[in-house]
Formats: C-alpha cells, sequence, structure tokens
C-alpha cells in the first residue's frame, strides 16, 4: 500500500484524529495538550507540503471516498461519478501548503498566548475543526461536500471567535458574524440544490463537463459568487471582517486569514473550473474587478483612520482581498480570448495568485505581532503605546518586515506580487492601476503611522517592566517571517514552482474534468 | 426550574426509559428503516430534556454524572474514525464489511447485517449524538442558572 | 401549476424568514428567522427529489415497482438538518451570553464595535 496514493485523505484525517482526541488527552495535562496541539499541527503541514510535491511530479491526484480503490471514479461503466471524490490539482495544492503553515504557526503562538485562560481543551479541539474544514473547502472534488466542509469551517469559526467569553465586545462580534455566515449558507445551499436537480450530479467535474449557461445557472452563479464573496471580506459584504479578526485570540486570527483564503479559492474554482468557458459573457468578471476597486478603496479609507491596531489590520485586510480579486477577474475576463490571455492574463492571475500566498503569509504575520505586543503591554490601544523597540527587539524585527512586506516595498514579495497586477492591469483599464497604486501608498502611510507610535519614540513609564513575549509565540511569528523571507530571496524560483503550475492548472479546465471523468488515471 | 406536580412526575417515570429503547430502536435499524445515527441519538437526548423539565434543575443536577455523556461522545467520535481507517488498504471509510445484494438474497445473512460498516457507524454516531445533545442541554440550563447566581470566576488571562 | 405548489410555498417561507431578519430587533426572533429559513432550504430540497408516483428508494423493500423518489436529496437534507442545528445551538448560547452582558436583547443597542 503506497502512502502516497493515500495523502488526500490523510490531510483530512490527521487534523479530524486531532480533534476527537483533544478531550482525552487534556485530562491528562497541560504538556500533553501542546505537545498534541504541535505535533498534529506539524504532522498536516509535512503532509501538505508532500502532497504538493506529488502533485507537482505527477498530474492532478484524485482520491475517491469509500471506493474499491482510491481513483476508481466510474465503477463498471457508470456514466456518472457515485461517490465523494477529493480532486486535488496545482492550485489545491498551492492553498493547502499556505492554509498549513497559518495554521501551524497559530496553533505555535496559541500554545503560549492562551495558557492563562480557561477551556483550552475545547480550544485545541475547535481549532483542529476549523484547520479541517479550511482544509476540505480546498481540496474537494464535489459539491455538496464543500458547502459541509463551509458550514464545519464556520461553526468552528463562531466558537473561536467569540472564545474570550466574558468580554461582551467578543461575543457580539461573534454573534453578527454567525447571522451573517449563516444566511450566506442557506443561499449557497440552494445554488447547490438547484444545480442537483437540473444536472442530477454533485460532482464538480462532472457538473463542468455537461453544463450549458441558461437562467437558472446564471441565478446560481449569482448567489454562489455572493456567498463566497461574503465569506472573503469583500466589500460589499466586508462588514463582519474586521470586528471578527480584532476580537479572536490572535493565534485564531491567523488562521481566520487563512479561512477566507478557502472561500476565495471557492470563488475561483467555481468561476473557472466549474463554468470556465461558459460564463456566458463578461459580466460576472467586471462584477468580480468591480467589487475588487471598491474593497481596495473603502478598505483602506477605512483603516487609516483606526487607532486600535488588529481592528486597523483587519480593514486592511479587506484591501489586499481587493487585489486579488482585481487580479483574478482580470484573468476571468480574458479567459476565453487566447491572445489577451497570453498577453496579460495569465500575467494577472500569476500575480493574484501569488498575492494570495503572500497575503497569507504576511497577515498572519501581523496578527500575531499584534498579538504579542497586548500579551506584554495588556494595551490595544495606539494613543497609549510608545517605545517598545528597545524591550521587544525580535517582534519589532519581524513586525517591521511584515509591515514592508504588505505596503509593498521594494524587495520584499508583496512589491513583486503587486507588480505583476499593476503592469497586466494595465492593459485592461489604466484607472484600474491608479486605483491599485493609490491603495499601496495609503497603505504604506498607515503602517507607517503604527510602527512610528507602537514601536519608536519615547519609552512610556507603563512599560518598564515589559519583558519579549516568551519562545512558543517567537517560534509561530519565526516561521512565518521564515516563508516571507523565502519568498522575498528567491522571487523566480517561487513564481516557477509554487504559482505558475497553479494558474496554469487553474485555467485547463478540461484537464480539470478529464481528470475524473476519465475513470481516474 | 421548579420541579412539577406529582402527575408530571408520575408519567415521567413510566416513560423516560422508554425513549431510550424506543431511540436505539432506531439507532441499530438505522440502514433498513427511515432513521440512522442522528435520529435516534436525538430521540435518546430527550430522556435527559424530560427529566429536566420534570423535576427541577436543582434535583437533576445532584442526580446527573457528566462524566457519562463525555464518554458517549469521545468513544462515539473514536469508533467512527477507528472504522473509517480500517478500510485501509483500498481507501479511508471502505466499507469493508459489505455483502452484495445477490449474495445476501441467495444465502441469508449472518449477524452483522449486509449493509457492513453503515450499521456500525449508524451505532457510533447514535452514541456520539446522545451524549452531545445531551451535554448542549445541560450546559445551556446551567447557563441559564448563572444569571441569578451572578457566581462567575473572574477571568484574568486574555486581552482587555 | 398544481406539482409546482412545494416551490411557491420555498419562495414565501425564505421571503418571510429573509424579511424577518432585516425587520426584527429581538435577538431571538432573528434567530426563529433563520430557523425559518432553514426549513425553506430544506423543504426545497426534499421536493427536488420527487418523483410522481415512486416507491421507497431501497431495493428489497420496493417489490416490483421500478419508478423510484432519488435518495440523494434526503441524503442532503438530513445533512443540512444536522448542521442547522449544531448552529442554532451555537447561536442561542451566544445570544444568551449578549444577554448577560449587555443586560438588553435589542438589536439597535448592541453596537459597541462601530466606527
Amino acid at each position: 500500500m503506497n502512502w502516497n496514493d493515500h495523502l488526500p485523505a490523510l490531510l483530512l484525517a490527521v487534523p479530524l484524529f486531532g480533534a476527537f482526541m483533544a478531550p482525552i488527552v487534556c485530562l491528562f495535562g497541560k504538556t500533553l495538550r501542546n505537545v498534541l496541539l504541535i505535533g498534529i499541527s506539524f504532522v498536516t503541514m509535512l503532509v501538505a507540503l508532500l502532497l504538493w510535491r506529488n502533485v507537482l511530479v505527477g498530474g492532478i491526484a484524485v482520491y475517491v471516498m469509500g471506493g474499491e480503490s482510491f481513483n476508481l471514479t466510474l465503477p463498471s461503466g457508470m456514466a456518472l461519478p457515485i461517490r465523494i471524490i477529493m480532486e486535488v490539482d496545482a492550485f489545491s495544492a498551492f492553498m493547502v501548503v499556505c492554509g498549513s503553515i497559518a495554521s501551524f504557526a497559530g496553533a505555535l503562538f496559541s500554545t503560549n498566548y492562551m495558557e492563562k485562560f480557561s477551556g483550552i481543551g475545547r480550544f485545541v479541539s475547535l481549532y483542529f475543526l476549523l484547520t479541517l474544514g479550511m482544509l476540505g473547502m480546498m481540496i474537494t472534488g464535489d459539491f455538496f461536500n464543500f458547502f459541509i466542509f463551509i458550514e464545519i469551517a464556520s461553526i468552528a469559526s463562531f466558537g473561536l471567535v467569540a472564545f474570550w467569553r466574558d468580554k461582551p465586545e467578543a461575543v457580539e462580534a461573534g454573534l453578527k458574524y454567525a447571522l451573517v455566515s449563516q444566511v450566506g449558507s442557506m443561499i449557497f445551499l440552494i445554488a447547490a440544490g438547484s444545480l442537483y436537480g437540473k444536472y442530477n450530479a454533485l460532482n464538480m467535474a462532472a457538473i463542468g463537463s455537461m453544463l450549458q449557461f441558461g437562467v437558472m445557472e446564471k441565478l446560481a452563479l449569482v448567489f454562489i459568487v455572493g456567498t463566497l464573496a461574503m465569506k472573503c471580506g469583500s466589500f460589499p459584504m466586508h462588514m463582519w471582517l474586521p470586528d471578527a479578526y480584532a476580537e479572536a485570540p490572535s493565534g485564531v486570527s491567523c488562521l481566520l486569514v487563512a479561512v477566507s483564503q478557502a472561500s476565495l479559492y471557492g470563488l475561483m474554482r467555481v468561476c473557472f473550473s466549474l463554468y470556465g468557458i461558459n460564463l456566458g459573457g463578461s459580466f460576472i468578471p467586471w462584477m468580480i474587478i468591480s467589487m475588487g476597486l471598491a474593497s481596495m478603496f473603502f478598505g483602506v479609507t477605512m483603516a487609516v483612520v483606526q487607532h486600535e491596531i488588529k481592528r486597523l489590520i483587519g480593514y486592511h485586510s479587506v484591501s489586499q482581498v481587493g487585489y486579488m480579486l482585481l487580479g483574478l477577474g482580470v484573468g476571468l475576463l480574458v479567459l476565453t480570448d487566447a491572445r489577451g490571455m497570453a498577453e496579460y492574463g495569465f500575467t494577472a492571475m500569476k500575480g493574484g495568485i501569488f498575492h494570495i500566498f503572500n497575503y497569507t503569509m504576511y497577515k498572519g504575520l501581523l496578527f500575531l505581532a499584534a498579538g504579542a505586543i497586548y500579551y506584554a503591554t495588556g494595551k490595544r490601544d495606539l494613543n497609549e503605546m510608545g517605545g517598545l523597540a528597545r524591550r521587544m527587539p525580535f517582534t519589532t524585527a519581524m513586525f517591521v518586515i511584515a509591515a514592508a512586506a504588505i505596503s509593498g516595498l521594494p524587495p520584499f514579495n508583496g512589491f513583486v506580487s503587486k507588480l505583476l497586477i499593476y503592469e497586466s492591469v494595465f492593459a485592461v483599464h489604466p484607472a484600474l492601476t491608479v486605483v491599485a497604486l493609490l491603495t499601496s501608498v495609503l497603505t504604506l502611510a498607515s503602517f507607517v503611522k503604527v510602527f512610528q507610535t507602537a514601536f519608536l519614540g519615547p519609552e512610556k513609564s507603563v512599560f518598564t517592566g515589559v519583558r519579549e513575549v516568551p519562545s512558543g509565540m517567537l517560534f509561530g511569528m519565526g516561521v512565518l517571517t521564515l516563508a516571507v523571507l523565502g519568498a522575498t530571496l528567491f522571487p523566480s524560483w517561487t513564481l516557477s514552482n509554487l504559482v505558475e503550475p497553479a494558474a496554469k492548472a487553474l485555467v485547463d479546465q478540461a484537464g480539470y474534468i478529464g481528470a475524473v471523468m476519465g475513470g481516474g488515471l | 426550574m421548579r420541579p412539577l406536580s406529582i402527575v408530571v412526575r408520575t408519567g415521567c417515570d413510566l416513560f423516560a426509559w422508554f425513549l431510550v429503547i424506543f431511540g436505539s430502536t432506531i439507532i441499530i435499524h438505522g440502514d433498513v428503516t427511515p432513521g440512522g445515527g442522528f435520529q435516534g441519538g436525538a430521540i435518546v437526548a430527550t430522556f435527559l430534556s424530560l427529566l429536566l423539565v420534570a423535576y427541577g434543575g436543582k434535583k437533576l443536577l445532584a442526580w446527573v454524572n457528566v462524566g457519562i455523556f463525555n464518554g458517549m461522545l469521545v468513544f462515539g467520535l473514536l469508533a467512527f474514525f477507528l472504522l473509517g481507517f480500517l478500510g485501509f488498504p483500498h481507501s479511508f471509510f471502505f466499507n469493508f464489511l459489505a455483502v452484495p445484494h445477490e449474495i445476501a438474497q441467495a444465502t441469508g445473512h449472518g449477524v452483522i447485517p449486509p449493509s457492513g460498516t453503515i450499521a456500525l457507524m449508524d451505532i457510533a454516531v447514535g452514541l456520539e449524538v446522545a451524549g452531545g445533545l445531551s451535554l448542549i442541554v445541560l450546559s445551556m440550563f446551567k447557563g441559564v442558572r448563572l444569571f441569578r447566581e451572578e457566581h462567575f470566576e473572574e477571568e484574568s488571562g486574555h486581552d482587555r | 401549476m398544481i406539482g409546482n405548489a412545494p416551490f411557491f410555498v420555498v419562495g414565501l417561507l425564505f421571503l418571510a424568514g429573509l424579511v424577518a431578519i432585516f425587520m426584527e430587533k429581538n435577538l431571538i426572533k432573528i434567530a426563529v428567522a433563520i430557523s425559518i429559513i432553514s426549513s425553506a432550504v430544506n423543504l426545497f430540497l426534499v421536493a427536488l427529489g420527487y418523483r410522481a408516483g415512486g416507491t421507497i428508494p431501497v431495493h428489497y423493500l420496493a417489490g416490483e415497482e421500478t419508478l423510484m423518489v432519488l435518495p440523494t436529496p434526503q441524503a442532503m437534507t438530513l445533512t443540512a438538518i444536522v448542521i442547522a442545528l449544531a448552529t442554532t445551538a451555537l447561536l442561542l448560547s451566544l445570544i444568551m451570553l449578549v444577554y448577560r452582558l449587555y443586560g438588553t436583547l435589542d438589536v439597535d443597542e448592541i453596537r459597541r464595535l462601530r466606527g
């Protein structure tokens, strides 16, 4: 039995095992619980990296849950696949790598950050369920299974956002997030049900091969785009995002960033591989591009005036999601136009996909650094801080790296992905590039303000007892810093090995359908 | 919550354990009748709600042992995971105990029903749902009592 | 036309739930409205699978009939009901905590996070 074939199932089984074992292990003491948290996250990251290497070498990996052989998708001459099938192509493998690195960093951080609070056994269970939901969203090939994993991730995140149970703002943020998210999920289920009713298939590849664009498909696409854009946090459905990200514990905020990216993955999977050439004109791509522009602009203008650190970083999340929607929307616009795709569309998609990796790494690092500041000083408000650089050198250094990356300063990785987006989007309309550049300038302005206020300047007298944060938190931040520096120092390796296969796999709808409908390879 | 009158309490005494038996029937026959793990588990969880309504909170919390429900929950979860894992040379969640339809009609099956691991997973899920939903009912009831008693240990470990 | 009656009911229930979410001020009523929307979607899924004159979709209980209703929407509906149950339990617990911490259930007054 070759373990390499069973890696998609192992990727889901390992966090599931961690979530189910957590209540028992927590009876045996704190050390064993920390070992479980760090160990299972590390094994998940290893499985994700092995799966990525397999997919790069061997093509699309298909896994049939409960089938007689792991890749027997069409048993005994059936015309449609009948079981739940996981389908991992290069874009899924790329997202899985991003998500598992974010999960590992958050787990390392949470071992020290949460230690004084009660109920950490349930926290570990919920954390692994959130990881499971995120990873399941990224590798599944079945439309209703995608809904199931969205719900698993959502329910776990409601509990985790409201985890500081005696703090009124946290419970309010969790409640409002829950209301909006639940309505969105019900709308998504209507779209899934109506697609099933017409085509009698739940598998994404099967629906993709049979789809003909009509009124019902138009409605279903609008529902799906609306719900998944709500879960990414794009304007105008972004109201929950700054509240939820700010009030959650910082390790959880780091993971929630990756969970929003999983919804972005779902949006792109539906638009590129399910609808693809049957997208029915250029209305939906222009809709995605305008939502991206609005998110960029409104996110950063609201962020500049905030004075609480995590809320400011949450508003910047909204604007960064706008970059990704812009890049991928331009790619979707020229999907059927071969010349446009070769000239600027493929570059836009590479920029958008590289920005997903960069954004997950530096935004996670920003949230963890903000959490480190809270842990050390006990304060959230920028008006009360100052001069922390002497006492917390490592945190300062990592915060500088993350702030430079998000502002798009050369030579950091944020600059590379933003440059790819600027130069390709310019060919569609110059005004798009102008908005993107303006956003980048305002991002730099607000992070200069944060860095100068919190870290530089004279030290306040209340901070004489502040020490550097414990080593678990430093290791967690270090993992993400390594990823950011890796993408900074080796941009061409990252672009050609990580991003380009993902962009090629996303554009290739026929390959995605053929891997399942061809009986498995 | 105060205990209700003697009539209600006697009715509860007569019917409470039958609820558990009825729920178990629905769990165990889940592969041939409408029913199965979740439905039967929800019915078994109503045992605790009936006791709560009839006898009142103070007596129930003194009588109930939360460890049993925690144990059912964890046992059900781990049994489900193990049954999925045992199918491994073929694939995850493979039904390695299933008997095909023709053989079952021809020879008649033994103790294990022809649906294989589906029946065993039904029992595991039923145990888990029963434990989980009972814990939810108990925790929400304890949350209601917190309004009156103001007994709430001061948490300090988070950022404020 | 009469065969489409379940779908009209689905539309009415969904609209009723959606209007209630926007108009209501009490948090418990909003939770009930979300439950109504879940019921509408589950009814939609079950009504999709019906075939006129079909029987139980189990091979050795159906006897001689060959036209069966579709079993997949029934599985989808069960899963959706379980998920809605878990979400409702969590939502109600959060509402209880909000009542304890804020002292009110009015949506207009639970607004400490703004700007």
